[in-house]
Protein backbone atom coordinates (compact mmCIF):
# COMPACT_ATOMS: atom_id res chain seq x y z
CA UNK A 1 0.00 0.00 0.00
CA UNK A 2 1.27 3.39 -1.15
CA UNK A 3 2.01 6.11 2.63
CA UNK A 4 -0.83 8.01 2.89
CA UNK A 5 -2.68 6.96 0.67
CA UNK A 6 -6.43 6.77 2.04
CA UNK A 7 -6.68 2.70 1.94
CA UNK A 8 -3.00 2.48 4.03
CA UNK A 9 -4.23 5.33 6.50
CA UNK A 10 -7.59 3.64 7.03
CA UNK A 11 -5.67 0.10 7.73
CA UNK A 12 -3.35 1.83 9.54
CA UNK A 13 -5.74 3.56 11.99
CA UNK A 14 -7.74 -0.27 12.55
CA UNK A 15 -4.79 -2.92 12.71
CA UNK A 16 -1.24 -1.27 12.69
CA UNK A 17 -1.53 1.59 15.14
CA UNK A 18 -4.84 0.98 16.45
CA UNK A 19 -5.20 3.73 19.19
CA UNK A 20 -6.69 1.88 22.01
CA UNK A 21 -4.65 -1.23 21.98
CA UNK A 22 -1.53 -0.30 20.64
CA UNK A 23 -0.78 3.78 21.31
CA UNK A 24 -2.65 3.40 24.59
CA UNK A 25 -4.30 6.60 23.99
CA UNK A 26 -7.95 7.94 25.05
CA UNK A 27 -7.76 5.81 28.04
CA UNK A 28 -10.09 7.88 30.09
CA UNK A 29 -13.20 7.27 27.49
CA UNK A 30 -12.26 3.60 26.65
CA UNK A 31 -11.94 3.24 30.45
CA UNK A 32 -15.29 4.95 31.79
CA UNK A 33 -18.04 4.61 28.95
CA UNK A 34 -17.16 1.25 28.00
CA UNK A 35 -19.96 -0.29 30.33
CA UNK A 36 -21.93 -1.64 27.37
CA UNK A 37 -21.65 -2.51 23.62
CA UNK A 38 -23.95 0.17 22.70
CA UNK A 39 -22.50 3.01 24.58
CA UNK A 40 -18.67 2.03 23.23
CA UNK A 41 -19.93 1.89 20.24
CA UNK A 42 -22.16 5.27 20.37
CA UNK A 43 -19.26 6.71 21.81
CA UNK A 44 -16.71 5.53 19.42
CA UNK A 45 -18.92 7.00 15.87
CA UNK A 46 -19.09 10.14 18.04
CA UNK A 47 -15.29 10.28 18.52
CA UNK A 48 -15.15 9.37 14.42
CA UNK A 49 -16.82 12.32 13.02
CA UNK A 50 -15.21 14.53 15.43
CA UNK A 51 -11.82 13.20 14.41
CA UNK A 52 -12.01 13.39 10.90
CA UNK A 53 -13.33 16.74 11.04
CA UNK A 54 -10.98 18.56 13.12
CA UNK A 55 -7.88 16.46 11.17
CA UNK A 56 -9.38 17.63 7.72
CA UNK A 57 -9.61 21.33 9.43
CA UNK A 58 -6.58 21.38 11.36
CA UNK A 59 -4.79 20.00 7.91
CA UNK A 60 -6.16 22.97 5.71
CA UNK A 61 -4.91 25.14 8.36
CA UNK A 62 -1.80 23.65 8.70
CA UNK A 63 0.18 26.52 7.32
CA UNK A 64 -1.60 29.72 9.06
CA UNK A 65 -1.53 28.53 12.74
CA UNK A 66 1.76 29.79 14.12
CA UNK A 67 3.86 27.40 15.51
CA UNK A 68 4.08 28.57 19.27
CA UNK A 69 -0.16 28.63 19.96
CA UNK A 70 -0.84 25.59 17.79
CA UNK A 71 -2.23 23.79 21.02
CA UNK A 72 -4.61 26.51 21.78
CA UNK A 73 -5.85 26.63 18.47
CA UNK A 74 -5.76 22.59 17.76
CA UNK A 75 -8.48 22.83 21.11
CA UNK A 76 -10.63 26.07 19.48
CA UNK A 77 -11.02 23.73 16.69
CA UNK A 78 -11.95 20.68 18.16
CA UNK A 79 -13.96 22.22 20.88
CA UNK A 80 -15.95 23.98 18.32
CA UNK A 81 -16.94 20.51 16.45
CA UNK A 82 -17.53 18.99 20.04
CA UNK A 83 -19.98 21.50 20.47
CA UNK A 84 -21.75 20.56 17.26
CA UNK A 85 -21.88 17.23 17.94
CA UNK A 86 -23.02 17.53 21.29
CA UNK A 87 -26.13 19.63 20.12
CA UNK A 88 -26.63 17.69 17.21
CA UNK A 89 -26.50 14.42 19.73
CA UNK A 90 -28.69 16.17 22.05
CA UNK A 91 -31.59 17.11 19.71
CA UNK A 92 -31.37 13.83 18.06
CA UNK A 93 -30.18 10.86 20.29
CA UNK A 94 -30.91 11.66 23.73
CA UNK A 95 -30.82 8.54 24.65
CA UNK A 96 -27.09 8.11 23.87
CA UNK A 97 -26.76 11.96 25.16
CA UNK A 98 -27.74 11.35 28.94
CA UNK A 99 -25.43 7.52 28.90
CA UNK A 100 -22.60 9.35 27.64
CA UNK A 101 -23.25 12.40 30.00
CA UNK A 102 -19.79 13.88 30.47
CA UNK A 103 -17.85 12.25 28.19
CA UNK A 104 -19.07 14.03 25.26
CA UNK A 105 -17.70 17.61 26.31
CA UNK A 106 -14.64 15.58 27.63
CA UNK A 107 -13.92 14.81 24.09
CA UNK A 108 -12.25 18.28 23.77
CA UNK A 109 -9.42 16.64 25.47
CA UNK A 110 -8.94 13.43 23.93
CA UNK A 111 -5.05 11.97 23.46
CA UNK A 112 -6.35 10.80 20.42
CA UNK A 113 -7.29 13.73 18.96
CA UNK A 114 -4.71 16.11 19.93
CA UNK A 115 -2.34 13.74 19.07
CA UNK A 116 -3.60 13.02 15.51
CA UNK A 117 -3.81 16.73 15.34
CA UNK A 118 -0.28 16.93 16.23
CA UNK A 119 1.40 14.12 14.81
CA UNK A 120 -0.25 13.74 11.43
CA UNK A 121 -2.73 16.51 10.81
CA UNK A 122 -0.06 19.02 11.29
CA UNK A 123 2.10 17.44 8.87
CA UNK A 124 0.32 16.00 6.23
CA UNK A 125 -2.30 16.88 3.07
CA UNK A 126 -6.08 17.63 4.08
CA UNK A 127 -7.22 14.07 2.05
CA UNK A 128 -4.81 12.13 3.98
CA UNK A 129 -5.75 13.61 6.93
CA UNK A 130 -9.34 12.93 6.76
CA UNK A 131 -8.64 9.89 5.96
CA UNK A 132 -5.76 9.51 9.23
CA UNK A 133 -8.80 10.56 11.25
CA UNK A 134 -11.68 8.06 9.95
CA UNK A 135 -9.04 5.28 10.75
CA UNK A 136 -8.10 6.14 13.95
CA UNK A 137 -11.47 6.98 14.33
CA UNK A 138 -13.06 3.33 13.02
CA UNK A 139 -9.73 1.89 15.03
CA UNK A 140 -10.91 2.98 18.51
CA UNK A 141 -14.65 2.49 17.40
CA UNK A 142 -13.77 -1.36 17.30
CA UNK A 143 -11.70 -1.42 20.13
CA UNK A 144 -13.79 0.10 22.69
CA UNK A 145 -17.09 -2.19 21.08
CA UNK A 146 -14.82 -5.08 21.91
CA UNK A 147 -14.38 -3.98 25.26
CA UNK A 148 -18.02 -3.00 25.84
CA UNK A 149 -19.17 -6.11 24.50
CA UNK A 150 -17.01 -8.69 26.56
CA UNK A 151 -17.94 -6.15 30.10
CA UNK A 152 -21.43 -6.52 28.99
CA UNK A 153 -21.19 -10.33 28.49
CA UNK A 154 -19.35 -10.82 32.04
CA UNK A 155 -20.96 -8.06 33.91
CA UNK A 156 -24.71 -8.71 32.97
CA UNK A 157 -25.20 -11.77 30.66
CA UNK A 158 -25.78 -9.29 27.50
CA UNK A 159 -24.61 -7.95 24.53
CA UNK A 160 -25.97 -4.79 23.13
CA UNK A 161 -28.61 -4.89 25.52
CA UNK A 162 -29.98 -8.07 24.86
CA UNK A 163 -30.13 -10.98 27.24
CA UNK A 164 -27.76 -13.71 25.63
CA UNK A 165 -26.94 -15.55 29.32
CA UNK A 166 -30.41 -16.08 31.01
CA UNK A 167 -30.33 -14.90 34.50
CA UNK A 168 -30.34 -16.91 37.36
CA UNK A 169 -33.45 -16.56 39.78
CA UNK A 170 -33.30 -17.92 43.23
CA UNK A 171 -36.57 -16.85 43.88
CA UNK A 172 -38.16 -18.69 41.07
CA UNK A 173 -35.50 -21.45 41.55
CA UNK A 174 -34.23 -21.11 38.09
CA UNK A 175 -30.35 -21.87 37.53
CA UNK A 176 -29.15 -19.22 34.92
CA UNK A 177 -25.86 -17.32 35.05
CA UNK A 178 -25.14 -15.19 37.98
CA UNK A 179 -23.46 -12.14 36.91
CA UNK A 180 -20.19 -11.21 37.91
CA UNK A 181 -21.17 -7.44 38.33
CA UNK A 182 -17.20 -6.23 39.24
CA UNK A 183 -16.82 -5.98 35.80
CA UNK A 184 -19.35 -3.23 34.85
CA UNK A 185 -18.15 -1.85 37.50
CA UNK A 186 -14.41 0.60 37.11
CA UNK A 187 -12.15 -2.21 38.15
CA UNK A 188 -13.80 -4.51 35.42
CA UNK A 189 -12.44 -2.19 33.24
CA UNK A 190 -8.78 -2.69 33.66
CA UNK A 191 -9.24 -6.46 33.70
CA UNK A 192 -10.66 -6.35 30.27
CA UNK A 193 -8.42 -3.74 28.84
CA UNK A 194 -5.41 -5.67 29.71
CA UNK A 195 -6.75 -8.61 28.40
CA UNK A 196 -7.71 -7.85 25.23
CA UNK A 197 -4.41 -5.86 24.84
CA UNK A 198 -2.66 -9.00 26.08
CA UNK A 199 -4.41 -10.98 23.49
CA UNK A 200 -3.44 -8.54 20.75
CA UNK A 201 -0.09 -8.48 21.89
CA UNK A 202 0.34 -12.30 21.61
CA UNK A 203 -1.30 -12.12 18.45
CA UNK A 204 1.15 -9.60 16.86
CA UNK A 205 4.64 -11.28 18.39
CA UNK A 206 3.56 -14.26 16.91
CA UNK A 207 2.93 -12.94 13.73
CA UNK A 208 5.91 -11.31 13.87
CA UNK A 209 7.76 -14.14 14.61
CA UNK A 210 6.45 -16.57 11.73
CA UNK A 211 8.01 -13.56 9.37
CA UNK A 212 4.88 -12.00 8.59
CA UNK A 213 5.60 -8.11 9.15
CA UNK A 214 2.40 -6.69 10.02
CA UNK A 215 4.26 -3.00 9.89
CA UNK A 216 5.55 -1.74 6.88
CA UNK A 217 8.61 0.41 7.05
CA UNK A 218 6.11 2.70 4.82
CA UNK A 219 4.45 4.22 7.32
CA UNK A 220 5.30 8.12 6.63
CA UNK A 221 8.21 8.18 8.78
CA UNK A 222 7.15 9.75 11.68
CA UNK A 223 9.00 7.32 14.43
CA UNK A 224 9.02 9.79 16.81
CA UNK A 225 5.39 10.19 17.71
CA UNK A 226 5.06 6.58 16.28
CA UNK A 227 4.38 4.26 19.41
CA UNK A 228 4.21 0.75 17.27
CA UNK A 229 7.33 -0.73 19.16
CA UNK A 230 7.36 -4.24 16.70
CA UNK A 231 8.28 -1.77 13.78
CA UNK A 232 11.36 -2.97 12.40
CA UNK A 233 12.27 0.55 10.66
CA UNK A 234 11.87 2.53 13.99
CA UNK A 235 15.33 0.44 15.30
CA UNK A 236 16.76 1.24 12.47
CA UNK A 237 15.69 5.10 12.51
CA UNK A 238 16.75 5.49 16.65
CA UNK A 239 20.67 3.92 15.34
CA UNK B 1 40.00 -30.47 53.80
CA UNK B 2 37.64 -26.95 53.61
CA UNK B 3 34.78 -26.51 51.80
CA UNK B 4 34.33 -22.94 50.21
CA UNK B 5 31.26 -21.67 48.79
CA UNK B 6 29.91 -18.50 48.37
CA UNK B 7 27.60 -16.37 51.29
CA UNK B 8 25.18 -16.70 52.93
CA UNK B 9 26.97 -19.37 55.26
CA UNK B 10 24.87 -18.93 58.59
CA UNK B 11 21.26 -20.63 57.50
CA UNK B 12 18.25 -21.26 59.13
CA UNK B 13 15.85 -23.86 59.05
CA UNK B 14 12.94 -21.90 58.80
CA UNK B 15 11.97 -22.01 54.72
CA UNK B 16 8.84 -20.26 52.92
CA UNK B 17 6.92 -24.23 52.91
CA UNK B 18 7.39 -24.48 56.81
CA UNK B 19 6.42 -20.94 57.53
CA UNK B 20 3.32 -21.50 55.26
CA UNK B 21 2.74 -24.87 56.63
CA UNK B 22 2.78 -23.24 60.18
CA UNK B 23 0.26 -20.55 59.18
CA UNK B 24 -1.92 -23.65 57.87
CA UNK B 25 -1.58 -24.96 61.18
CA UNK B 26 -2.31 -21.74 62.84
CA UNK B 27 -5.28 -21.29 60.80
CA UNK B 28 -6.78 -25.14 61.80
CA UNK B 29 -8.55 -24.01 65.24
CA UNK B 30 -10.55 -21.50 62.99
CA UNK B 31 -11.35 -23.94 60.30
CA UNK B 32 -12.83 -27.18 62.72
CA UNK B 33 -14.50 -24.48 64.48
CA UNK B 34 -15.93 -22.96 61.49
CA UNK B 35 -16.68 -26.33 60.28
CA UNK B 36 -18.40 -27.63 63.22
CA UNK B 37 -20.32 -24.12 63.95
CA UNK B 38 -21.84 -24.68 60.52
CA UNK B 39 -21.63 -28.06 59.53
CA UNK B 40 -20.64 -30.30 56.25
CA UNK B 41 -20.80 -27.34 53.81
CA UNK B 42 -18.06 -25.39 54.98
CA UNK B 43 -15.24 -28.46 54.92
CA UNK B 44 -16.55 -28.59 51.23
CA UNK B 45 -16.04 -25.11 50.89
CA UNK B 46 -12.57 -25.08 52.67
CA UNK B 47 -11.73 -28.40 50.42
CA UNK B 48 -12.79 -26.77 47.10
CA UNK B 49 -11.36 -23.57 47.64
CA UNK B 50 -7.73 -25.11 49.01
CA UNK B 51 -8.11 -27.27 46.14
CA UNK B 52 -8.69 -24.70 43.30
CA UNK B 53 -6.38 -22.41 44.51
CA UNK B 54 -3.07 -24.94 43.95
CA UNK B 55 -4.97 -25.69 40.96
CA UNK B 56 -4.69 -22.60 39.62
CA UNK B 57 -1.31 -22.54 40.69
CA UNK B 58 0.05 -25.72 39.22
CA UNK B 59 -2.08 -24.62 36.05
CA UNK B 60 -0.20 -21.15 36.01
CA UNK B 61 2.96 -22.12 36.44
CA UNK B 62 2.75 -25.77 33.97
CA UNK B 63 1.40 -23.00 31.00
CA UNK B 64 3.95 -20.52 31.67
CA UNK B 65 6.70 -22.66 31.67
CA UNK B 66 7.48 -21.61 34.99
CA UNK B 67 9.04 -23.56 37.68
CA UNK B 68 6.49 -25.05 40.02
CA UNK B 69 5.59 -23.60 43.04
CA UNK B 70 3.08 -25.60 44.89
CA UNK B 71 5.00 -27.29 47.29
CA UNK B 72 5.71 -24.02 49.22
CA UNK B 73 2.41 -24.01 50.30
CA UNK B 74 1.24 -20.31 50.16
CA UNK B 75 -1.70 -21.22 47.56
CA UNK B 76 -2.95 -23.51 50.21
CA UNK B 77 -3.29 -20.12 52.99
CA UNK B 78 -3.98 -18.19 50.10
CA UNK B 79 -6.91 -20.76 49.51
CA UNK B 80 -7.91 -21.41 53.08
CA UNK B 81 -8.44 -17.62 54.07
CA UNK B 82 -10.65 -17.08 50.94
CA UNK B 83 -12.69 -20.01 52.49
CA UNK B 84 -12.78 -18.71 55.37
CA UNK B 85 -13.87 -15.34 54.82
CA UNK B 86 -16.92 -16.89 52.73
CA UNK B 87 -20.66 -17.17 54.27
CA UNK B 88 -21.36 -20.91 54.53
CA UNK B 89 -24.34 -20.43 51.84
CA UNK B 90 -22.43 -19.73 49.31
CA UNK B 91 -22.83 -20.78 46.01
CA UNK B 92 -20.09 -23.26 45.20
CA UNK B 93 -18.18 -21.92 42.05
CA UNK B 94 -17.77 -18.85 43.69
CA UNK B 95 -14.70 -19.63 45.97
CA UNK B 96 -13.42 -21.42 43.11
CA UNK B 97 -13.83 -18.14 40.99
CA UNK B 98 -12.57 -16.44 44.03
CA UNK B 99 -9.36 -18.64 44.59
CA UNK B 100 -8.44 -18.56 40.63
CA UNK B 101 -8.62 -14.66 40.80
CA UNK B 102 -6.69 -14.73 43.83
CA UNK B 103 -3.69 -16.87 42.39
CA UNK B 104 -3.81 -16.35 38.58
CA UNK B 105 -4.39 -12.41 38.67
CA UNK B 106 -3.45 -10.83 41.74
CA UNK B 107 -0.18 -12.85 42.63
CA UNK B 108 1.31 -14.99 39.42
CA UNK B 109 0.52 -11.78 36.77
CA UNK B 110 2.76 -9.80 39.24
CA UNK B 111 5.45 -12.23 39.50
CA UNK B 112 4.05 -14.98 41.77
CA UNK B 113 4.73 -14.99 45.45
CA UNK B 114 6.66 -12.12 47.14
CA UNK B 115 5.57 -9.85 44.06
CA UNK B 116 1.85 -9.50 44.81
CA UNK B 117 1.13 -5.61 45.80
CA UNK B 118 -1.70 -6.77 47.59
CA UNK B 119 -3.20 -9.57 49.79
CA UNK B 120 -4.04 -12.16 47.05
CA UNK B 121 -6.79 -13.74 49.65
CA UNK B 122 -8.42 -10.40 50.43
CA UNK B 123 -8.38 -9.13 46.81
CA UNK B 124 -9.91 -12.13 46.00
CA UNK B 125 -12.60 -11.35 48.78
CA UNK B 126 -13.56 -8.15 47.83
CA UNK B 127 -13.73 -9.17 43.61
CA UNK B 128 -16.08 -11.49 45.31
CA UNK B 129 -18.17 -8.88 47.29
CA UNK B 130 -18.25 -6.40 44.26
CA UNK B 131 -19.18 -8.99 42.01
CA UNK B 132 -21.61 -11.05 44.18
CA UNK B 133 -22.72 -8.42 46.88
CA UNK B 134 -26.30 -10.56 47.68
CA UNK B 135 -24.40 -13.93 48.15
CA UNK B 136 -21.41 -12.86 50.30
CA UNK B 137 -23.56 -11.29 52.77
CA UNK B 138 -26.05 -13.83 53.31
CA UNK B 139 -25.49 -15.09 56.40
CA UNK B 140 -28.72 -16.71 57.11
CA UNK B 141 -28.17 -20.31 58.07
CA UNK B 142 -31.97 -21.52 57.33
CA UNK B 143 -30.70 -25.53 56.70
CA UNK B 144 -29.76 -25.73 60.44
CA UNK B 145 -26.76 -27.52 60.96
CA UNK B 146 -26.51 -27.55 64.41
CA UNK B 147 -29.42 -26.00 66.03
CA UNK B 148 -26.79 -23.68 67.88
CA UNK B 149 -27.22 -20.77 65.71
CA UNK B 150 -30.59 -21.23 64.32
CA UNK B 151 -32.03 -18.48 66.53
CA UNK B 152 -30.47 -15.88 65.22
CA UNK B 153 -31.42 -15.81 60.88
CA UNK B 154 -30.50 -12.73 59.69
CA UNK B 155 -27.52 -10.55 60.46
CA UNK B 156 -24.40 -10.81 61.30
CA UNK B 157 -23.87 -8.96 65.30
CA UNK B 158 -22.10 -6.21 63.27
CA UNK B 159 -24.78 -5.75 60.96
CA UNK B 160 -27.78 -6.16 63.26
CA UNK B 161 -25.44 -3.14 65.71
CA UNK B 162 -25.26 -1.25 62.80
CA UNK B 163 -29.19 -0.82 61.89
CA UNK B 164 -30.70 -1.04 64.98
CA UNK B 165 -28.24 -0.83 68.27
CA UNK B 166 -28.53 -3.32 70.56
CA UNK B 167 -31.49 -4.85 71.02
CA UNK B 168 -32.87 -7.86 73.00
CA UNK B 169 -31.98 -10.31 70.30
CA UNK B 170 -28.35 -9.02 70.11
CA UNK B 171 -25.65 -11.75 70.89
CA UNK B 172 -23.84 -11.38 73.76
CA UNK B 173 -19.94 -10.34 74.20
CA UNK B 174 -19.15 -14.09 75.54
CA UNK B 175 -20.80 -15.91 72.68
CA UNK B 176 -18.69 -13.49 70.33
CA UNK B 177 -15.69 -14.41 71.88
CA UNK B 178 -16.65 -18.03 71.65
CA UNK B 179 -17.74 -17.60 68.08
CA UNK B 180 -21.50 -18.95 68.28
CA UNK B 181 -22.94 -16.55 65.99
CA UNK B 182 -23.43 -15.67 62.40
CA UNK B 183 -20.78 -15.11 59.89
CA UNK B 184 -18.08 -16.21 57.57
CA UNK B 185 -16.45 -19.70 58.51
CA UNK B 186 -13.55 -18.66 59.92
CA UNK B 187 -13.94 -15.65 61.78
CA UNK B 188 -16.95 -15.90 64.10
CA UNK B 189 -14.50 -17.13 67.08
CA UNK B 190 -12.54 -14.78 68.36
CA UNK B 191 -10.80 -17.42 70.47
CA UNK B 192 -10.09 -20.23 68.17
CA UNK B 193 -8.41 -17.54 66.12
CA UNK B 194 -6.30 -16.24 69.10
CA UNK B 195 -4.98 -19.67 69.68
CA UNK B 196 -3.87 -19.41 66.42
CA UNK B 197 -2.30 -15.99 66.61
CA UNK B 198 -0.38 -18.27 69.67
CA UNK B 199 0.44 -20.59 66.96
CA UNK B 200 2.07 -18.24 64.90
CA UNK B 201 3.73 -15.80 68.06
CA UNK B 202 5.61 -19.11 69.42
CA UNK B 203 7.30 -20.15 66.45
CA UNK B 204 7.96 -16.69 65.91
CA UNK B 205 6.33 -16.73 62.25
CA UNK B 206 4.72 -13.10 63.40
CA UNK B 207 5.76 -10.25 65.48
CA UNK B 208 2.96 -8.70 67.74
CA UNK B 209 3.49 -5.30 66.40
CA UNK B 210 1.01 -5.06 63.30
CA UNK B 211 -1.52 -6.61 65.13
CA UNK B 212 -1.41 -5.02 68.02
CA UNK B 213 -0.92 -1.64 66.87
CA UNK B 214 -3.84 -2.31 64.26
CA UNK B 215 -5.98 -3.85 67.15
CA UNK B 216 -4.79 -0.99 69.80
CA UNK B 217 -5.54 2.31 67.32
CA UNK B 218 -8.84 0.43 66.15
CA UNK B 219 -10.04 0.69 70.15
CA UNK B 220 -8.43 4.15 70.78
CA UNK B 221 -10.56 5.58 68.15
CA UNK B 222 -13.74 3.40 68.36
CA UNK B 223 -13.52 4.91 72.35
CA UNK B 224 -12.79 8.17 71.19
CA UNK B 225 -15.70 8.20 68.99
CA UNK B 226 -18.06 6.42 72.22
CA UNK B 227 -16.75 9.58 74.09
CA UNK B 228 -17.17 12.12 71.45
CA UNK B 229 -20.51 10.87 69.64
CA UNK B 230 -22.12 11.71 73.10
CA UNK B 231 -22.96 8.02 73.80
CA UNK B 232 -20.79 7.39 76.70
CA UNK B 233 -18.15 4.61 77.28
CA UNK B 234 -19.89 1.39 76.45
CA UNK B 235 -17.56 -1.42 76.81
CA UNK B 236 -20.25 -3.94 75.01
CA UNK B 237 -19.81 -1.57 71.89
CA UNK B 238 -16.20 -1.80 72.02
CA UNK B 239 -16.21 -5.34 73.00
CA UNK B 240 -18.69 -6.06 69.93
CA UNK B 241 -16.40 -4.21 67.27
CA UNK B 242 -13.13 -6.26 68.42
CA UNK B 243 -14.60 -9.41 68.59
CA UNK B 244 -17.41 -9.39 65.66
CA UNK B 245 -16.57 -9.27 62.11
CA UNK B 246 -13.37 -10.12 60.31
CA UNK B 247 -11.10 -8.30 62.74
CA UNK B 248 -9.48 -10.57 64.54
CA UNK B 249 -9.01 -12.76 61.63
CA UNK B 250 -7.84 -9.73 59.27
CA UNK B 251 -5.35 -8.69 62.31
CA UNK B 252 -3.20 -11.81 62.96
CA UNK B 253 -3.51 -13.33 59.94
CA UNK B 254 -4.12 -11.11 56.79
CA UNK B 255 -2.71 -8.10 57.85
CA UNK B 256 0.61 -9.54 58.71
CA UNK B 257 1.19 -11.09 55.25
CA UNK B 258 5.02 -11.19 55.22
CA UNK B 259 4.69 -9.89 51.24
CA UNK B 260 2.12 -6.91 51.39
CA UNK B 261 3.42 -5.43 55.07
CA UNK B 262 6.05 -2.96 55.95
CA UNK B 263 9.44 -5.04 57.39
CA UNK B 264 10.70 -2.31 59.80
CA UNK B 265 9.82 -2.23 62.90
CA UNK B 266 8.50 1.54 62.89
CA UNK B 267 7.15 1.31 59.63
CA UNK B 268 4.75 -2.05 61.17
CA UNK B 269 3.51 0.20 63.51
CA UNK B 270 2.62 2.92 61.17
CA UNK B 271 0.79 0.48 59.11
CA UNK B 272 -1.47 -1.14 62.34
CA UNK B 273 -2.53 2.45 63.36
CA UNK B 274 -3.62 3.17 59.63
CA UNK B 275 -5.05 0.15 59.29
CA UNK B 276 -7.11 0.57 62.60
CA UNK B 277 -7.93 3.78 61.52
CA UNK B 278 -9.54 2.97 58.39
CA UNK B 279 -11.38 0.10 59.90
CA UNK B 280 -12.81 2.30 62.40
CA UNK B 281 -13.51 5.08 59.94
CA UNK B 282 -14.90 2.59 57.57
CA UNK B 283 -16.86 0.21 60.01
CA UNK B 284 -18.29 3.65 62.33
CA UNK B 285 -19.00 6.25 59.49
CA UNK B 286 -19.67 3.95 56.52
CA UNK B 287 -21.96 2.08 54.44
CA UNK B 288 -21.10 -0.97 55.02
CA UNK B 289 -21.10 -3.03 58.39
CA UNK B 290 -17.61 -4.46 58.11
CA UNK B 291 -14.58 -2.58 56.57
CA UNK B 292 -11.82 -5.04 57.30
CA UNK B 293 -10.69 -6.10 54.34
CA UNK B 294 -10.89 -2.75 51.71
CA UNK B 295 -8.51 -1.17 55.19
CA UNK B 296 -6.38 -3.58 54.42
CA UNK B 297 -5.72 -3.81 51.06
CA UNK B 298 -5.39 0.10 50.70
CA UNK B 299 -2.79 0.26 53.24
CA UNK B 300 -1.64 -2.38 51.47
CA UNK B 301 -1.01 -0.47 48.63
CA UNK B 302 0.68 2.09 51.48
CA UNK B 303 3.35 0.03 52.14
CA UNK B 304 6.30 0.87 50.07
CA UNK B 305 5.77 4.37 51.05
CA UNK B 306 5.49 3.66 54.56
CA UNK B 307 9.15 1.76 53.67
CA UNK B 308 10.50 4.43 51.99
CA UNK B 309 10.09 6.72 55.02
CA UNK B 310 10.72 4.39 57.60
CA UNK B 311 13.88 3.28 56.14
CA UNK B 312 16.87 2.79 58.47
CA UNK B 313 19.99 5.20 58.43
CA UNK B 314 22.91 2.94 57.65
CA UNK B 315 25.33 3.68 60.19
CA UNK B 316 28.06 5.69 59.10
CA UNK B 317 26.14 8.12 56.48
CA UNK B 318 23.71 11.02 57.37
CA UNK B 319 22.79 11.88 61.31
CA UNK B 320 23.26 15.26 62.48
CA UNK B 321 26.13 16.95 62.21
CA UNK B 322 28.39 17.73 64.91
Amino acid sequence: MKANSPSERLFNGIIKENPTFVLMLGMCPTLAITTSASNGIGMGLTTTVILAASNLMISLLRNFIPDRVRMPAYIVVVASFVTVVQLLLQGFIPSLYSSLGIYIPLIVVNCIILGRAEAYASKHAPVASLFDGIGMGLGFTLSITCIGIVRELIGAGKIFGLQVLPLADAAAGKVGYEPITIFILAPGAFFVLALLSAIQNKLRIGAAKRGIDPSNPDCGGSCASCGNTLCKGKEAAVK
Amino acid sequence: MYHVSSNPHVRDKMTTSRIMQIVALALMPASLFGIWNFGFRALLIIVLSVGSAVCSEWLYTHFMKKPNTITDFSAVVTGLLIALNMPVRITWWMPVLGSAFAIIVVKELFGGLGQNFMNPALAARCFLVISFAGKMTDFSVTDSYRGVIDSVSGATPLAALKSGGFTEGSVSVFNLFLGNVQGTIGETSALMILIGAAILLIFKIISPRIPCAYLGSFAVFVILYMLFGGMGFDARFLFTHLFGGGLMLGAWFMATDYVTSPITPRGQLIYGCCLGVLTAILRLFGGAAEGVSYSIIFCNLLVPVIENYTRPTVFGKGGKKA
